[in-house]
């Protein structure tokens, strides 16, 4: 007779993720627990909670890349363990990095001969692209002040109110004085003339910006390019020019190659560009790319030999993932110029689809210009009674994440939402939004504003509330 | 009658029946410097990529990496779901933000700092410990400067106090963001910062002095304490109130589980800040750094950023802006599965697989172990007789075996010693310990017989410089005398044993 033995309450595997204590002991959140739990416990727990953030993929305001091809999605999980900056122990993925700051510098017309290899380096995003680009322009300024006896402690670096946050990050952090350009009402990017007119002697570079986070425009680089070249030529100060091809830099060459913003114009010496935008890589990559050696300054670059040879780094960022850069690869060769194209075509179509819907419900104003990055900031025609945040927030009952903001000086009275058209908002999408914007309009109108006086307000909430409840003849709940 | 009609296959349009090694794509060069014209199927795509990383070393053999490569499958799958969200949209991903604050405090309350139980502390997750330590540099420089200002005194000279030991992000901090670096000099036997050296060289302008937990080169842990101890005396004569700065890239993730009772965190009084990297002994994938200051007065505002581009207020203090989100989810994981006896366990193991390694390498007789045994599971080790192409010969042995092992140089007062390293991750079991001391019994034969017997045979010359004192215009005359070349005797065994080669 064999005796049998039943497996024990405490046998945790046996239970089923949901059956086992884990999922009634309260989470920790300050301290590290004490023991540990089963990998399929945690995996639960954690992917439950992920369960209310938003979906990614209807993040309306982000420019950032939210979809990839399965094939992809494989070499980033393989390639997961990799750390980047082990040049000497995974030299392919080193040489990845190098072909893709070739390409992209091709592709920006910069002065290179045929087998000139390019100046340029994969970061961790345009913030820290920026960041070495102005290192590298603020270190030349004082080389050359230094040389010429003149004092080198107030640099200061001229850019439009318009600029994304990280512009005011490098000045703050790196010591460095930000001259703001104005926005004005209708004028929402940076105006080359007045930019040049602030222009001084410790300006260490003008920065451009090719897509601006507020409404996609494209500001005028070569018209900048011409007035600081002859201003240049009347002060000696060879003041350079950036351009902060964030989103515009993926957009430009493909949609309009005409358009002269890049190295073809002679005073830009950097550029950057998000991988992670239009480049259609997850978040996480972007590059900067200088015109020749001669605008990085050697003293920046490191040559470090701890992890077996020697390697020179210029980032401020040291260990990190290889995925966003072999998917940058892949991206580049999978698409190829007509691919990038084509999806870029696409994005501006849909962008089309959705300005013109808006168009037609008669209740906005279009801010954003059509020729830039695929985007349509509106604003309300008349927001006198409900204003843009709560369109925003009365969107986010049918799912969508679509913000509201106001403009910076001098147009904070403007505020503007903004849809961003990326390579996964397809026409059916856009034609969605439109409808689920015409609900919330007809829900707004409907609705008591919040400026009413507090009788208008008390019968207007009376009046609401009656005619909602005649609505509702049923008598029977649903069971 | 059905007429059937047959379609004439386009050239190249089989694209997508034809296996990827069938199809033209193997065949066309590799775009290298220019983007290519057209597009190419996803699968030929995938291949070729995949193909050529196939020449990259195995990330698991990469001995001379502190950074993880290898997780649980459970939390592959975490990070892939996650990794379309963009980190920086705080107000978008709420849950991903509460997970980044959760590890902060639970990272902070494992460093003992002095917060009360329902009290957020203060710190962020970064992309690795270069960013956090350039975050708590530029804090220490800020709040300085502030100070010096409010005195009336000049502030354009700030500096730091190291070791030469540092990690190379020190410099990189002091470089680009222009603080001087003072290093203090190693010496034979003495491999890190010299705490009663270190307080000498503080001055006025010295805006931290920067303890490291886990020095890079040989695994060993800084006295904390002692420096605290000294500091504060000097700081009472001075009156400069110095802080420290303790770099525990690797070692946070090990003091607390190993070694509880040594005091080198915020139990010091005089420690403000403290980076550790999630990716080293965090056990999470690269990307991911944690940097916690002791208190909200120890970060100045005026270095936190608030914007509203996104749609809602979201205070942002780091370098980077967009990034992934995935490996602040899987630090939380790391976190709530393995929990404090979890870390501890593979701790524990990972000292185990290098006390093994240790014993063996002494057993051959040919090493002197230079790291200590307390200290980050590692064992750095130079050849006996102090030869830098014995050691460079050795690691590149080894790499024929497949192991990675760096041999580097010490730094300053130290370059005539080279040193391999072997860095012992959760990953490395006590069975590859033992097949990587088996290998290196090989490769010591190898080299010593290969030394043994040069291959290229010696031939010395002599040359004679004569001044010619009667010619003007040629002082000098430079004569090669004529030598014999140095017979070398070397047997080189016949082929012996096969006749018929393999078919």
């Amino acid at each position: 007779m064999v005796l049998s033995k039943t497996a024990s309450e405490s046998d945790v595997s046996i239970h089923s993720t949901f059956a086992s204590r884990y999922v009634r002991a309260s989470l920790p959140r300050f301290r590290m627990p004490e023991n540990s739990i089963p990998k399929e416990a945690a995996y639960q727990i954690i992917n439950d909670e992920l369960m209310l953030d938003g979906n990614p993929r209807l993040n309306l305001a982000s420019f950032v890349t939210t979809w990839m091809e399965p094939e992809c999605d494989k070499l980033m999980m393989a390639a997961v363990n990799k750390n980047y900056v082990d040049m000497d122990e995974y030299p392919v993925t080193t040489e990845l990095q190098n072909r893709c700051v070739n390409m992209i510098a091709h592709l920006f017309n910069a002065p290179l001969g045929e087998s000139e290899t390019a100046v340029g380096v994969g970061t961790v995003g345009s913030s820290e692209a920026i960041m070495l680009a102005g290192l590298a322009f603020k270190r030349k300024w004082q080389n050359k002040r230094k040389e010429q006896g003149l004092p080198y402690d107030k640099p200061n670096i001229v850019t439009g109110a318009n600029v994304q946050v990280c512009w005011e990050k490098f000045a703050r952090y790196f010591e460095v004085e930000l001259k703001e350009v104005k926005l004005s009402e209708g004028y929402y990017v940076m105006d080359p003339e007045k930019a040049v007119q602030m222009v001084d002697e410790n300006t260490i570079c003008v920065a451009a910006i090719l897509g601006s986070t507020l409404n996609g425009e494209f500001e005028d680089v070569k018209l900048l390019n011409d007035l600081l070249t002859k201003k240049n030529a009347e002060t000696g100060w060879d003041t350079p020019i950036h351009v902060d091809a964030a989103s515009g830099g993926f957009i430009a060459p493909f949609l309009y190659p005409e358009l002269e913003w890049d190295f073809r114009l002679p005073l830009v010496k950097s550029i950057n560009v998000s991988g992670h935008k239009y480049g259609l890589v997850y978040a996480g990559i972007g590059w900067c790319i200088w015109r020749t050696k001669e605008d990085l300054p050697e003293e920046l670059i490191f040559h470090i030999n701890y992890l077996g040879a020697d390697q020179p780094t210029f980032t401020l960022n040291f260990s990190k993932g290889s995925s966003q850069v072999i998917a940058q690869y892949y991206q580049l060769i999978r698409l190829g110029f007509e691919g990038y194209k084509n999806i870029m075509e696409n994005c501006q179509e849909n962008a089309m689809v959705l300005k013109e819907g808006l168009e037609k419900t008669g209740r906005f104003n279009i801010v954003s210009k059509d020729n830039g990055v695929p985007l349509v900031a509106f604003s309300l025609k008349d927001n006198s009674r409900h204003d843009e945040f709560e369109v925003s927030e009365f969107l986010r009952r049918f799912g969508w994440i679509l913000p509201a903001y106001t403009m910076p000086p001098d147009a904070q009275n403007i505020t503007v939402l903004r849809v961003v058209i990326r390579e996964d908002f397809s026409r059916t999408l856009a034609e969605r939004l439109v409808l689920d914007i015409q609900k919330v309009l007809h829900e707004l109108d409907v609705m008591p504003s919040k400026k009413d006086i507090d009788i208008q307000k008390t019968k207007s909430v009376a009046a609401a509330w009656k005619r909602f409840v005649e609505d509702k003849k049923k008598t029977n709940g649903i069971c | 009658m059905v007429l059937t009609q047959v379609h004439q296959p386009e050239e190249g349009s089989s694209t997508s029946v034809g296996s990827v090694f069938s199809s033209r794509y193997v065949q066309d060069p590799l775009p290298r410097y220019e983007m290519p014209q057209k597009s190419i199927s996803k699968d030929a795509a995938y291949q070729i990529i995949h193909d050529e990383l196939l020449l990259d070393s195995s990330p698991r053999l990469n001995l001379a990496s502190f950074v993880t490569t290898w997780m649980e499958p459970e939390c592959d799958k975490l990070m892939l779901e996650a990794v379309n969200k963009n980190y920086a949209d705080m107000d978008e991903y709420p849950v991903t933000t509460e997970l980044q604050n959760r590890c902060v405090n639970i990272i902070a309350r494992l460093f003992n700092a002095p917060v009360s139980e329902k009290e957020a502390a203060v710190g962020v997750g970064t992309v690795g410990s270069s960013e956090a330590i350039m975050l708590a540099g530029l804090a220490f420089k800020r709040r300085w400067q502030n100070k010096r200002k409010a005195e009336g005194k000049p502030f354009h000279k700030p500096n730091i106090v190291t070791g030469a030991n540092v990690q190379v992000c020190w410099e990189k901090f002091a470089r680009y963001f222009e603080v001087e670096l003072k290093e203090v000099k190693l010496s034979e036997g003495c491999y890190v910062m010299d705490p009663v050296k270190a307080v000498e060289m503080v001055d006025e302008n010295t805006i931290c002095v920067a303890a490291i937990l886990g020095s890079t080169l040989t695994g060993e842990f800084e006295d904390v304490k002692l420096l605290n101890d000294l500091l504060t005396a000097k700081n009472q004569k001075t009156g400069w109130d110095t802080p420290i700065h303790v770099d525990a890239a690797s070692g946070g993730f090990i003091a607390p589980f190993l070694y509880p009772e040594l005091e080198w965190d915020f139990r010091l009084p005089l420690v403000k800040s403290i980076n550790v990297s999630g990716h080293k002994y965090g056990l999470v994938y690269a990307g991911v750094g944690w940097v916690i200051w002791r208190s909200k007065e120890d970060l100045p505002e005026e270095l936190i950023f608030h914007i509203n581009y996104l749609g809602a207020d979201q205070p942002t203090f780091t370098l980077n802006f967009s990034k992934g989100s995935s490996q602040i989810i899987a630090q939380y994981y790391q976190f709530l599965r393995l929990g404090f006896e979890g870390y501890k366990n593979v701790m524990k193991n990972c000292m185990e697989s290098a006390r093994i390694l240790r014993e063996g390498l002494v057993r051959t007789g040919r090493f002197d172990i230079i790291s200590k045994e307390k200290g980050v599971p590692l064992v750095a080790f130079s050849f006996k007789d102090m030869s830098h192409n014995s050691a460079m010969k050795l690691a590149t042995l080894l790499r024929r075996y497949g192991w990675i092992v760096p041999a580097y140089t010490m730094p300053v007062n130290l370059e005539h010693m080279t040193v391999l390293r072997v860095v012992v991750r959760e990953d490395f079991g006590r069975p590859l310990a033992e097949k990587f001391l088996s290998h290196v019994a090989m490769a010591l034969d190898e080299l010593d017989s290969s030394s043994k017997a040069p291959l290229v045979p010696a031939l010395k010359y002599t040359i004679e410089v004569v001044s010619c004192t009667d010619d003007a215009n040629q002082p000098f005359m430079v004569r090669v005398l004529p030598q014999e070349a140095e017979p070398v005797k070397k047997t080189v065994p016949l082929l012996t044993g096969k006749t018929k080669g393999v078919c």
